[in-house]
C-alpha cells in the first residue's frame, strides 16, 4: 500500500496514535495483567484477598469436576449453537445473495439490523416466547401439537434457540463476505460444461464459500462460548456457563482469584481457538485466493 | 440446412430493448465474428445462444433441434469467457476435465483427454497448477482447453482476448485461428475489435444497437461497408458530403464542393443527398498538377513506423491519408501537396434519416 | 446467479420471521394495558410508556447511558482519527501489532473485560466513578470507530492531497481542507456505531456499574432477573425505536450495509 511519505515514516505515526495508545495501554494492558496476577493470589473466605501466590486456583478449576462440568456444557452449548447458525445461516445467505435489489438490501437490514439492538432486549423477546406461559407455548398448544407446555425457558435448547438467535447475524457476515468475491460467471461456466445447476452449487460455488462459513464458525463459536447475558436469563442460575460462572465467583462469592482464573483461562482459550483455526483455515485455502 | 440458426431474435427487459431483431445463419466449421462497440447486444446475442439468457421471442435452431428454451447445461456449447471463470478451487487439470467428468467420462481416457487439451493450448506440464498462480495469459489458454476439452460442436468466445496486453493479443488470435481450423470446429467470437474479428473470422456479422447491419467476409466488410455506422467503426474513413447529379449505368455523378466524383453505385438507388467515403489508404499525394484530384496544404504528419498519417487541409475539407512507409518521406507540415485517389475506390451512401439515434 | 426459487423464497421468509419474531414480541408486550406479560390484541394501551416516566430510576439510567454513549463515543472518534490515519498511511514498524491491539477489545471476551477493569478501578479506588466508566466505555468502543475511520482513510485518493500540495497548500492545510473533509463520512459513522455499541453495552458494564453509576441495560438486567413485566418491555420497546432512529441516521451518513458488511463492492 503507497502512503505519503514511504521512507521518512519515522516518529510521526506514533506520535499520532499516542493518545490512544496511552489510554489502550493505561486501561487495557494494565487492567489485564492485574488480572492475570490476581489469578494466582490466594482467597480465604474469612479473609479476602491475601497477598501470597499460588496456583490453587487454576488447579482447582482445571481439575474439579464442578467446573468440568461448566466448560463441557459451554463447549457444547457453543458448538450446537455454532452448527445450527451455520445451517440457518449459510442458506440463507446464499438466498440473500440471489434476490434482486430492493429486495436484498432491505431483507439484510431485517438480518443485520438486531445487532446493532441490545441483547438484553433480544433475550427479553425469547424469554417471553418461551415460557411456559409464553408465545411458543400458547401456539403449540392451540394448534394441539402439544397438551402440555414443553420447557424451554431454564434449558439448555432454550440457550440454544437464544443465542441463534442472537448470534447468527456474525454468519451472515461472514458468508456474505465471501459470496461478494465470488465471480458469477464461473457459475455459468460449470452450465456450459454441462453440469446441472445442483452440480454447479456442490462443485463450484460452496467449496468457494467455505472459508466464509469457517471463519464465520470461529466468530459464532468464540462469542457463545463467552457469552453471558443470554445464558444467564435463559439458563438460569443452574445452568452455568464459563461467563456466568466467573461472574458469580467474582460478584457472588467474592472470591476475585477464582473469578480471574477462570476469566483468564476464557480468554487463552478464546485466543487460541480463534488464531489456531484462522491459521489452519488460512493454510488450507490459500492456494485460492489472492 | 445451416448449422447454427437465430430466427427473429429479439430481447427485451423490461422497457428497455438489448436486441431489437436478429437472423443469422451459421455454417458449420465457420469462424464468425459479432463485431460492434459496447451495448450494441453482441454478448447478449452470445449468451441467448450458450443459453443463460432466454431470448423474448424468436427460434434458436441448433443441428436440425430447436433450442430456443433448452437448459445451458443440455446445450454442450464449449464457453470461453471474457473474465475466463475459471475455477479457483480447483487445479488445472481439475478445471479443464469439468466438463469431461460432467459426461462421466472414465478417470483413465479422462486425464488423456486433458492432457490433449492442454497440449492443443500449449500449457503441457501445469496441470497441477492452481489458476490464482497462473499469469493472466495462461488462464486463457486453460479455458480456452477446458471448453475444448468437451469436444463441443460449437465454440462461443466473450471478448476472451480483451484482458490481454496488446502483444500475446496478436499471438492468441493466430493461435486461436490455427487451433479452429485444425479442429474444424463452429466458433463464435464477440469483440468491439475490428482487427481481432478480421483477423480471424470467415464472416463478420457488424452489430450496432441490437441489430446486425452486415454480414460479409472481412474483405467485403471493410471495402463494402453497407452502412454509414459499418463504414467508420471499420476502420478510418474520410466523409464527404455532396448531392447526386445524375445516375449513370454503372456510377453516379456526385458533386462535391465544386468537384464531381464518378462514384460506382453497385445497383444501390442513390438520390439527393449522399456521403462519399474515402478510405485513407486509397489518397495518393502528387507532385504533377495535372493529375491532382485537389490541393491542400499540410496540416499535420506523424510517422507511425510502419506508415505515415498525415491530414491535408483542402478545398473539400480535412482529408487523412495513410502513406506506408516505402520510398523518400513525403512533405512537411506547411507543405502544399496534391492529392488524388481512384473514383472506383469510392463508395457511396445515402445519408442516414435521422431516427432518433446520431 | 440463479434466480431463488419457491424453497429458497420459503425458507427466507421463514427465516426473517425467527429474526424478527422476538423483536415484535418485545414491541407488542409493551402496548398491552393489563399489568402482566400478555400480548395487546384484547387491549392496548400507553399505559406502560406512561409509567416509563414515573419511574425514576430507568429515567436515570436512560440519562447516563445517553450522557455516557455520547461521551465515549466522542472520545473515541476523537482518539481514533489520527491513529487510523497513521495506520492507513505510514508504513513502520509494528504498524500490524498495533492495529491488532486497537482492535483486540473485539476478540476479547465482554466477561473478561468487565474482570480486568473492575480488578483495575478497585485496585485505583475508583469504582463508583462516571468518569472510570467512561473510560473503559472508550476501550470497548474504539475498535468500531476505528475500523470504519480506518476503511475511509485507506480508500482515501492520494493524489487529491498530493494535488493540494502541487498547488502551493502547505501540509497542515492539505490534511485540514482535504483529507479530513474527505474521511468525514467515516468519522460520522465511526461515531454513530460507537454510540450504539456503548449504548447496547450489557457484559462489561455489570462488572463496573455501580449503584450510583447503572446504565439502561444494566437495570433492564437487573429488573428482568427479579421479574419479566411489561414495564421492561415498554423500555425495550423505546430502546428498539430509537435504535431504528440511529440506524436511519446511519444509513444516511455512511450506508448501512457498509457499517454492517465492510465496504459495498
Amino acid at each position: 500500500m503507497a502512503t505519503l511519505e514511504n521512507d521518512r515514516a519515522g516518529v510521526a505515526p506514533w506520535l499520532l496514535s499516542s493518545p490512544a495508545l496511552l489510554l489502550f495501554v493505561v486501561l487495557l494492558f494494565v487492567p489485564l495483567l492485574l488480572t492475570l496476577m490476581l489469578s494466582f493470589k490466594v482467597f480465604s473466605d474469612v479473609n479476602g484477598i491475601q497477598t501470597t501466590y499460588t496456583l490453587a486456583n487454576y488447579v482447582a478449576v482445571v481439575t474439579d469436576p464442578y467446573y468440568g462440568a461448566i466448560f463441557l456444557r459451554t463447549a457444547g452449548l457453543a458448538i450446537a449453537v455454532t452448527l445450527l447458525s451455520a445451517l440457518l445461516g449459510v442458506p440463507e445467505t446464499i438466498v440473500l445473495a440471489r434476490m434482486r435489489k430492493p429486495w436484498q438490501s432491505w431483507c439484510l437490514l431485517v438480518v443485520l439490523g438486531p445487532l446493532l439492538i441490545s441483547v438484553v432486549v433480544r433475550t427479553l423477546g425469547w424469554q417471553i416466547l418461551l415460557g411456559n406461559n409464553g408465545l411458543l407455548n400458547n401456539a403449540l398448544q392451540a394448534l394441539g401439537i402439544t397438551s402440555e407446555p414443553i420447557r424451554l425457558v431454564f434449558t439448555m435448547t432454550g440457550v440454544i434457540i437464544a443465542l441463534t438467535h442472537v448470534l447468527v447475524p456474525f454468519m451472515v457476515m461472514s458468508v456474505w463476505a465471501t459470496l461478494q468475491k465470488l465471480d458469477p460467471q464461473v457459475e455459468w461456466a460449470g452450465l456450459s460444461l454441462g453440469a446441472s445447476p445442483f452440480h454447479v452449487f456442490r462443485r463450484v460455488v460452496l467449496p468457494q464459500i467455505l472459508p466464509g462459513v469457517l471463519s464465520g464458525s470461529i466468530i459464532v463459536f468464540a462469542l457463545s462460548a463467552s457469552a453471558f447475558a443470554t445464558p444467564a436469563l435463559i439458563g438460569g442460575r443452574r445452568l452455568k456457563t464459563v461467563a456466568t460462572a466467573a461472574y458469580d465467583e467474582f460478584l457472588g462469592s467474592l472470591n476475585w482469584p477464582l473469578g480471574a482464573s477462570i476469566a483468564i483461562l476464557l480468554l487463552i482459550a478464546n485466543v487460541a481457538i480463534v488464531m489456531g483455526c484462522s491459521r489452519l483455515a488460512e493454510q488450507r485455502f490459500k492456494h485460492i485466493f489472492e | 440446412m445451416s448449422f447454427l440458426t437465430l430466427q427473429h431474435i429479439s430481447k427485451k427487459y423490461g422497457e428497455f430493448t438489448a436486441i431489437e431483431q436478429i437472423d443469422l445463419e451459421i455454417e458449420r466449421g465457420e469462424f464468425l465474428s459479432l463485431l460492434g462497440p459496447s451495448g450494441c447486444g453482441k454478448t447478449t446475442t452470445l449468451q441467448m445462444i450458450a443459453g443463460f439468457v432466454t431470448p423474448t421471442s424468436g427460434k434458436i435452431m441448433f443441428d436440425g433441434r430447436d433450442i430456443t428454451r433448452e437448459r445451458p447445461e443440455k446445450r454442450g456449447m464449449g464457453v470461453v469467457f471474457q473474465s475466463y471463470a475459471l475455477f479457483p478451487h480447483m487445479t488445472v487439470d481439475d478445471n479443464v476435465g469439468f466438463g469431461l467428468q460432467m459426461r462421466s467420462v472414465k478417470p483413465a481416457e479422462r486425464r488423456e483427454r486433458v492432457a490433449q487439451a492442454l497440449d492443443l493450448v500449449r500449457l503441457s506440464g501445469l496441470g497441477a497448477r492452481y489458476p490464482k498462480q497462473l499469469s493472466g495469459g495462461q488462464r486463457q489458454r486453460v479455458a480456452i482447453a477446458r471448453a475444448l476439452a468437451m469436444q463441443p460442436k460449437l465454440l462461443l468466445l466473450d471478448e476472451p482476448m480483451s484482458n490481454l496486453d496488446a502483444k500475446l493479443r496478436e499471438e492468441m488470435h493466430i493461435e486461436l485461428r490455427s487451433i479452429q481450423r485444425s479442429l474444424g470446429i463452429t466458433t463464435i467470437l464477440v469483440t468491439h475489435d475490428q482487427v481481432e474479428a478480421m483477423t480471424m473470422s470467415d464472416r463478420i456479422a457488424v452489430m450496432h444497437r441490437g441489430r446486425i447491419t452486415q454480414i460479409s467476409t472481412p474483405f467485403e466488410a471493410y471495402e463494402r461497408p453497407q452502412t454509414p455506422f459499418a463504414s467508420s467503426f471499420l476502420g478510418k474513413t474520410n466523409t464527404l458530403s455532396g448531392e447526386v447529379l445524375v445516375r449513370n449505368a454503372r456510377c453516379v455523378e456526385v458533386e462535391v464542393a465544386g468537384l464531381i466524383f464518378d462514384v460506382p453505385h453497385e445497383g444501390r438507388s442513390m438520390k439527393g443527398r449522399v456521403n462519399v467515403y474515402i478510405r485513407p489508404e486509397k489518397v495518393r499525394l502528387t507532385d504533377h498538377e495535372a493529375v491532382a484530384r485537389t490541393r491542400g496544404r499540410i496540416a499535420t504528419c506523424v510517422f507511425l513506423g510502419n506508415q505515415w498519417l498525415l491530414e491535408i487541409e483542402t478545398g473539400l475539407g480535412k482529408l487523412s491519408i495513410a502513406r506506408p512507409n516505402f520510398g523518400p518521406p513525403p512533405p512537411a507540415e506547411g507543405e502544399e501537396v496534391g492529392v488524388l485517389w481512384d473514383d472506383d475506390d469510392l463508395r457511396v451512401l445515402e445519408v442516414e434519416v435521422s431516427r432518433g439515434h446520431a | 446467479m440463479e434466480k431463488n426459487g419457491f424453497i429458497g423464497l420459503a425458507f427466507n421468509a421463514l427465516f426473517l420471521t425467527f429474526i424478527a419474531l422476538p423483536l415484535a414480541v418485545v414491541m407488542l408486550v409493551a402496548f398491552t394495558d393489563k399489568g402482566f406479560i400478555s400480548m395487546p390484541f384484547d387491549g392496548a394501551s400507553f399505559r406502560w410508556f406512561k409509567a416509563i416516566l414515573n419511574d425514576s430510576d430507568i429515567l436515570d439510567a436512560i440519562w447516563l447511558s445517553t450522557r455516557l454513549a455520547f461521551v465515549a463515543a466522542t472520545i473515541g472518534a476523537v482518539l481514533a482519527v489520527p491513529a487510523a490515519l497513521a495506520i492507513a498511511r505510514y508504513r513502520f514498524v509494528g504498524r500490524g501489532a498495533l492495529t491488532s491491539f486497537f482492535l483486540s477489545p473485539m476478540m476479547i471476551p465482554a466477561v473478561v473485560l468487565g474482570i480486568a477493569f473492575l480488578r483495575f478501578l478497585s485496585f485505583l479506588h475508583l469504582s463508583g466513578s462516571l468518569l472510570a466508566l467512561t473510560a473503559t466505555h472508550v476501550i470497548v468502543v474504539l475498535p468500531y470507530a476505528l475500523r470504519l475511520i480506518l476503511s475511509a482513510a485507506v480508500g482515501l485518493d492520494r493524489d487529491a492531497e498530493r494535488a493540494a500540495l502541487s498547488c502551493g497548500a502547505s501540509r497542515f492545510t492539505a490534511f485540514r481542507r482535504v483529507v479530513l473533509p474527505m474521511i468525514k463520512t467515516g468519522v460520522a459513522g465511526g461515531w454513530l456505531l460507537s454510540f450504539i455499541q456503548s449504548f447496547d453495552e450489557l457484559t462489561m458494564t455489570i462488572f463496573v456499574a455501580t449503584p450510583g453509576t447503572i446504565t439502561l441495560p444494566v437495570a433492564m438486567y437487573n429488573h428482568i432477573e427479579q421479574t419479566i413485566d411489561p414495564l421492561v418491555a415498554s423500555v425495550s420497546a423505546v430502546v428498539i425505536i430509537g435504535t431504528v432512529l440511529l440506524m436511519v441516521l446511519l444509513d444516511r451518513t455512511i450506508g448501512l450495509q457498509r457499517v454492517l458488511i465492510g465496504d459495498a463492492r
